[in-house]
């Protein structure tokens, strides 16, 4: 008989949790996966392609529905978790059900933050996090509305670039002086800005949104300074906060996101956690990467072998509003580390390459980003580079030729 | 481009570089430019051509053309005014001064590069009209020591052989005399020889040189030292019982003094080696060799002329020649080889200041026979100033009007800066040129008038055989320039001289000319082309390149003089002449302990005003530069490729420092080619001494007493750019034409912010490289899409290979990937190009991923398993499906790619 693992959340550190694990241990685990989502697991990453028009939401889902039957799981979509009885060994759901477990995975993610603000809860105000909001979000840009997103980070610029792509007039608000400070510098920032900007979403810096006025449904925002927009929604995309609820009410130990260990488990034993609801040495990641490293090494455990997660190397890779953006590591430059830049606004090019000691310290790159992955490889290995200086930015074919 | 005009024919001409004078055939390209190669029927060169002359086709251009005539109006500025106006000013101008000063207060300093009809009219002009003497040319600066020994030895300024000789001869000696990269067509002449015959080979010269490199006996000697060298060969050839007693007594005097006077410079071989620095065994070696071959030719060429004791060095190898009896017979012969293409028509004309006309003096009888054949109002009677000394009358104010033609004397004197500032004094400066800007142009001229250049004048000119050929135009005269005889005779026509002037044609100078040489001649004068004083037009235009003498008797081709005698002197016997104990006209001190030998390289030509042009021969030595011996360097504290500080007591240069055991020591040798036009401190002219030979005039040009001293620049680096820019005016630079532009070599003491502010300043749209620790800066400037300017500075310790961005830049318009690549300075070939990314967690290229759809994956899950792209974020695989869609298998990528 096989042992019970139940994994609640039915996302894509789920998906790929049950992947590694059949790749390592088919047929060892009766799998249940339990998700509120009514649908199976899909690439959210994706969702602003959807948004855009440039993928169906039919496009995203991860895997087919017979891939999970083969995968000897059964998924319980459409089903929220409401209690876990760490004692009874049981995870409580919406329909009253109650599913026992032998291990139990959270992979519950993270939620949209909602800013504390008057008006918050006007109607028209939205959030970017999942496949119904999605599909709110292409109703209002099909209808030509004027929207605002609230929130510079990647969630913002994502929402942003999809509802103008879709239709929409959108003004993009943000707190900070420059775009996505946590991975960018400034001028990374500004060509970002100004590649945003060619694609038709007006970008506002230095916003602060002090309240978010309308009679009975969403006219228009006022920011701190006075400034008035008007606006027929608001999407608010500053943030995420781990899901870490369900955990914490069955009292297992929660900072900002349910506390694992190298193994990725929790201070009760047969009880895990990985994604972004997860927090591990401080740190809660809310990208797929990190996930995906966890879901490696948590199905390596669950396998039976050793392994251990020693946290992962931050690195944004992605395409923001349809432009490459790479940063890694110490891409401020730390006061010792040396700076090497590219800079080629014309051809929308921007990268920075930071040293300390001989080795890649950090990168930002937007625009071209081709090189992105070696990069990382040389900022996680540690790699000396110093007899490659001056050919480290034009990529590795060109660096390594030389040695060739 | 359209079908090609089948009337672009190709036209027969003549190469203007060198004095070799070889036959070019040029073929218009519809483009303004034209295809070059060698006429296999010219027998100077029989096909062949050198570097230098294959790219003529690169300098035809008329970028930085002078198309209108100039006149400095009263504000200062240059204005385009109408041919009327221009030389009505310059005729008014030249009379004006002459009626208030005189005569000799009027100068030409003409080109070895003028046509023999242009200098004709002007030598008419200036002795037989305007009365006065003052007609030099940069001749004086090339071949004025050879001259001045030939007439002293022959009684005219004849060469005895013709390049047959080198075919023949079984020893061929070349003195001071880099013929490898000056007249690389003679050279190859003598290498075939060398092969086919075994002809030997043996190289005097104070550094070793290509030229060197393929004797058999290379002679380093002193510099100077030549006439110790060929007085200790006389003195040998009497000791061994070489001479041919019955020449010297037949056609020759003097030669008892001279051998006395060889045998006190240098009586053996132990005292010729003490003199010239040379081993004795070497010096052995050599005699014994002059000895034993009858069939010798002995080649000179600047290293002997240019000294302030040339014309005693022509004359001491001269005295071998004739004691020998070897002279004018088939492969034995002194040989001057001439530096430029029309020096030899200069000196047929006679536009030196110290000849008169078709070889005549300045003695009675030839004035009044020249006065009477011109009909001339005011014969010169006596000698002009030579070119030296027509600057120093020009700088003391004696000299109040200069018209130049053709030439660059601010660059190319001695004391070059001296010319400059001199240039500046002067009442009027005439300049007939090609090009707008040049280092004398640049002095303030008050006229300039656009003269034809090669490939659009028409003419003759004499090359170092005396052989004459024509010069044809094969493209049309551009904007408004027009041939300088037109132009000096215009000027004459307005000076009141409407009938002596009144030419319709470059043939109708040169039957003239003939006439003239042929005037009263009678085989007294070794100039005759009296056979061709009749020749009509359109035999002229097709007429081949014929050697003089062609008297009226003419009926075959004389290839020597002299093998019998026949001389030109009173009773038709040469001089031997005595020379003068060698030593060098100045010493060499403890602030100045080494001396500047000068001269060219490969694939440069004088001051560069048409090889610049050219961006294949701007690659072989691209800046300006100073040899040095290895313990010399030590010395003086320079370093192979570093920078140095060359300074004389005339003038101060940088050049790049390339440390040699080929120098001997306590000798430099720079290139003279640089100037302020291309080079931001390389006027090696301004180092040379103005001291010069007191028959020839000559200058001293190859043993300036200099001080080195290292100059360190903590940035180099290179800067492409389309048209030529002002640079930061601490920084070295040196420029050459590049593809698309100009390529400088730069070299400074600026920070980083400098070339940055400097960079924005030329242009917007910039992409920039900074590695500000290591002091690396690169940047790309752009105007609508075309790439305009690129810069490199980094420190001296980082390597710079402008190779890859040339190539690029000759480009203009750039794809993304060579933009990308661009400021890395490296070159795309051999790495792969994988596209941009789509898979961006893999690092996976749209290229490589439709490499693999056409290789058949037709799934993202296939493109998966095959490049792992998509298997990580799946953020790509909406794009991978699309790929698929678009590439067919059988095709390699979508086709807007492919179509890249």
């Amino acid at each position: 008989m096989s042992e019970a693992l139940v994994i609640i959340g039915n996302g894509m550190a789920a998906a790929r949790l049950v992947d590694e694990l059949g790749k390592r241990a088919l047929g060892r685990y009766a799998i249940a996966v339990i998700g509120d989502e009514p649908r199976l697991a899909y690439n959210r990453v994706l969702l602003s392609s959807v948004l855009a028009g440039e993928a169906t939401s039919q496009d995203i889902e991860l895997k087919s529905g017979a891939w999970w039957r083969d995968h000897g799981v059964t998924v319980r979509y459409g089903c929220a978790a409401t209690a876990v009885d760490t004692v009874a060994r049981e995870v409580t759901l919406a329909d009253g059900k109650r599913v026992g477990y032998s291990r139990l995975v959270f992979a519950t993610g993270s939620n949209a933050l909602r800013l504390n603000i008057p008006g918050a809860e006007l109607p028209g105000v939205h959030t970017f996090r999942d496949s119904h909001d999605v599909d709110q979000l292409i109703e209002l840009a099909n209808s030509r509305k004027r929207v605002a997103v609230i929130g510079g980070g990647l969630l913002g610029l994502e929402a942003a670039y999809g509802i103008a792509k879709a239709g929409a007039t959108v003004t993009l608000i943000h707190l900070m002086d420059r775009l996505m400070e946590r991975q960018l510098d400034a001028p990374a920032a500004a060509l970002l800005k100004q590649l945003v900007e060619r694609k038709g979403v007006r970008v506002e810096l230095n916003a602060s949104t002090a309240r978010i006025f309308g009679d009975d449904r969403v006219e228009g925002i006022e920011l701190a300074d006075g400034r008035v927009l008007q606006a027929d929604a608001v999407v608010f995309a500053a943030g995420i906060r781990p899901n870490a609820a369900l955990a914490k009410d069955a009292g297992i130990p929660v900072n900002r996101g349910i506390v694992v260990d190298d193994r990725l488990e929790t201070q009760f034993p047969n009880i895990y956690a990985l994604g972004e609801c997860a927090e591990h040495r401080g740190s809660c990641y809310g990208l797929v990467e990190p996930a995906y490293e966890q879901a490696a090494i948590l199905a390596e455990h669950l396998a039976g072998r050793t392994a251990g997660y020693g946290g992962s190397v931050v690195a944004t890779n992605l395409k923001v509003s349809g432009v490459g953006v790479f940063s890694a590591g110490d891409f401020l430059a730390t006061n010792d580390s040396e700076v090497v830049v590219l800079n080629d606004p014309r051809r929308g090019v921007y990268r920075k390459l930071v040293l300390a000691d001989g080795a890649l310290t950090g990168a930002v790159l937007v625009g071209d980003t081709r090189e992105a992955l070696w990069y990382l490889e040389l900022i996680r290995n540690r790699t000396p580079v110093a007899t490659m200086r001056g050919d480290l930015m034009f990529g590795r074919s060109m660096a390594e030729m030389k040695a060739a | 481009m359209t079908a090609i005009d089948t009337s672009l024919k190709t036209t027969k001409t003549t190469c203007p570089y060198c004095g070799v004078g070889c036959g070019v055939l040029a073929t218009p390209d519809a483009e303004g430019g034209a295809a070059i190669s060698g006429d296999p029927d010219h027998p100077a060169n029989f096909g062949k051509l050198c570097s230098k002359g294959s790219a003529l086709g690169e300098t035809l251009s008329l970028d930085d053309r002078l198309l209108h005539p100039l006149i400095r109006c009263s504000t200062g500025k240059l204005e385009q005014v109408a041919w009327t106006d221009a030389l009505d000013h310059v005729a008014n101008r030249l009379q004006h001064i002459i009626a208030k000063h005189g005569p000799h207060s009027v100068a030409f300093y003409l080109s070895g590069q003028l046509l023999t009809e242009d200098y004709y009219v002007a030598n008419k002009l200036m002795k037989g009209f305007i009365g006065t003497a003052n007609v030099d040319t940069n001749s004086r600066l090339c071949m004025a020591s050879s001259v001045a020994g030939h007439r002293r030895a022959f009684g005219a300024d004849t060469v005895p052989g013709c390049y047959d000789d080198l075919d023949h001869a079984d020893l061929l000696v070349l003195v001071g005399s880099n013929a490898a990269w000056c007249h690389p067509v003679l050279f190859q002449r003598m290498l075939s020889n060398k092969l086919e015959r075994g002809a030997r080979i043996v190289v005097i010269d104070p550094r070793q040189t290509s030229t060197s490199d393929d004797a058999d006996l290379f002679l380093g000697l002193k510099p100077g030292t030549d006439t110790a060298l060929f007085s200790g060969l006389l003195a040998h050839l009497a000791d061994t019982g070489t001479l041919d007693r019955d020449y010297i007594a037949a056609n020759t005097n003097g030669f008892d003094e001279a051998l006395a006077q060889a045998r006190r410079i240098a009586g053996g071989t132990a005292a010729t080696a003490l003199a010239t620095g040379l081993s004795e065994a070497d010096v052995s070696a050599f005699f014994a060799m002059f000895q034993n071959t009858k069939r010798v030719v002995t080649l000179y060429s600047q290293g002997v002329n240019q000294s302030a004791q040339g014309t005693d060095k022509v004359n001491a190898i001269i005295n071998c020649h004739l004691a020998t009896g070897r002279i004018g017979k088939p492969g034995a012969s002194p040989f001057s080889l001439t530096g430029q293409p029309n020096a030899m028509g200069g000196r047929e004309v006679g536009g030196l200041a110290n000849q008169l006309a078709a070889h005549m003096n300045f003695n009675p009888p030839d004035i009044d026979r020249v006065r009477r054949f011109w009909n001339a109002p005011h014969m010169a009677t006596h000698e002009g100033l030579k070119a030296v000394q027509m600057f120093e009358a020009i700088d003391r104010g004696e000299i109040k009007a200069l018209w130049v033609m053709g030439t660059n004397p601010a660059v190319s004197l001695p004391n070059a800066d001296y010319v400059r500032t001199a240039l500046r004094g002067l009442d009027l400066l005439v300049i007939s040129e090609n090009v707008l800007s040049n280092d004398t142009v640049n002095v303030g001229a008050h006229a300039l008038l656009p003269a034809l250049a090669w490939g659009e004048k028409s003419g003759t000119v004499t090359n170092s055989e005396r052989r004459i050929s024509r010069q044809r135009a094969f493209i049309p005269a551009p904007g408004e320039a027009r041939p300088d005889w037109w132009i000096v005779s215009e000027v004459a026509k307005r000076l009141g001289y409407e009938k002596a002037f009144h030419y319709r044609s470059a043939a109708d100078i040169f039957r003239e000319h003939a006439a003239l040489s042929a005037f009263e001649n009678e085989g007294k004068r070794d100039f005759d082309i009296g056979a061709l004083d009749r020749i009509p037009d359109d035999a002229f235009d097709i007429m081949p390149p014929v050697m003089w003498p062609m008297r009226k008797s003419h009926d075959h081709e004389q290839q020597r003089f002299f093998e019998n005698g026949g001389f030109f002197t009173c009773d038709r016997k040469a001089n031997f002449i005595a020379v003068d104990m060698p030593s060098l006209r100045t010493t060499v001190s403890q602030s100045r302990p080494l001396r500047l030998n000068t001269g060219r390289i490969r694939d440069q030509w004088h001051t560069m005003t048409r090889t610049g042009k050219s961006q294949r021969l701007g690659q072989h030595i691209p800046e300006p530069f100073a040899e040095i011996h290895p313990a010399d360097a030590a010395v003086a504290g320079v370093s192979d490729g570093g920078f140095a500080r060359i300074s004389t007591e005339y003038g101060a240069c940088v050049l790049r420092v390339a440390i040699t055991d080929r120098q001997q020591r306590g000798m430099l040798f720079a290139p003279i080619h640089w100037s302020q036009e291309n080079a931001s401190s390389a006027r090696v002219g301004a180092l040379v001494a103005p001291l010069i030979d007191p028959f020839s005039g000559q200058p001293e040009n190859k043993a300036t007493p200099v001080a080195i001293s290292a100059v360190t620049y903590a940035q180099h680096g290179f800067l492409l750019t389309r048209d030529p820019v002002a640079l930061p005016p601490d920084a070295w630079w040196a420029r050459v034409a590049i593809g698309g532009g100009f390529g400088y070599l730069l070299a400074a003491n600026a920070d980083v912010a400098t070339w940055k502010t400097w960079v924005a300043a030329h242009g917007s749209d910039l992409a920039e490289y900074e590695d500000s620790t290591a002091g690396v800066y690169r940047a790309a400037a752009y105007k609508e899409g075309r790439l305009e300017t690129c810069l490199f500075v980094g420190p001296s310790a980082v390597a710079f290979d402008w190779q890859a961005v040339r190539e690029l830049f000759a480009n203009e318009h750039l794809d993304d990937d060579q933009c990308s690549i661009l400021l890395s300075g490296k070159s795309a070939n051999g790495m792969a190009n994988a596209g941009p990314t789509v898979c961006a967690c893999f690092g996976v290229g749209r290229n490589t991923i439709c490499d693999a759809i056409s290789g058949g994956a037709r799934t993202a899950a296939e493109i998966g398993g095959k490049l792992k792209a998509g298997t990580n974020c799946g953020s790509c695989i909406p794009e991978l499906k699309r790929l698929i869609a678009q590439t067919p298998v059988s095709e390699q990528r979508p086709l807007e790619s492919a179509a890249s």
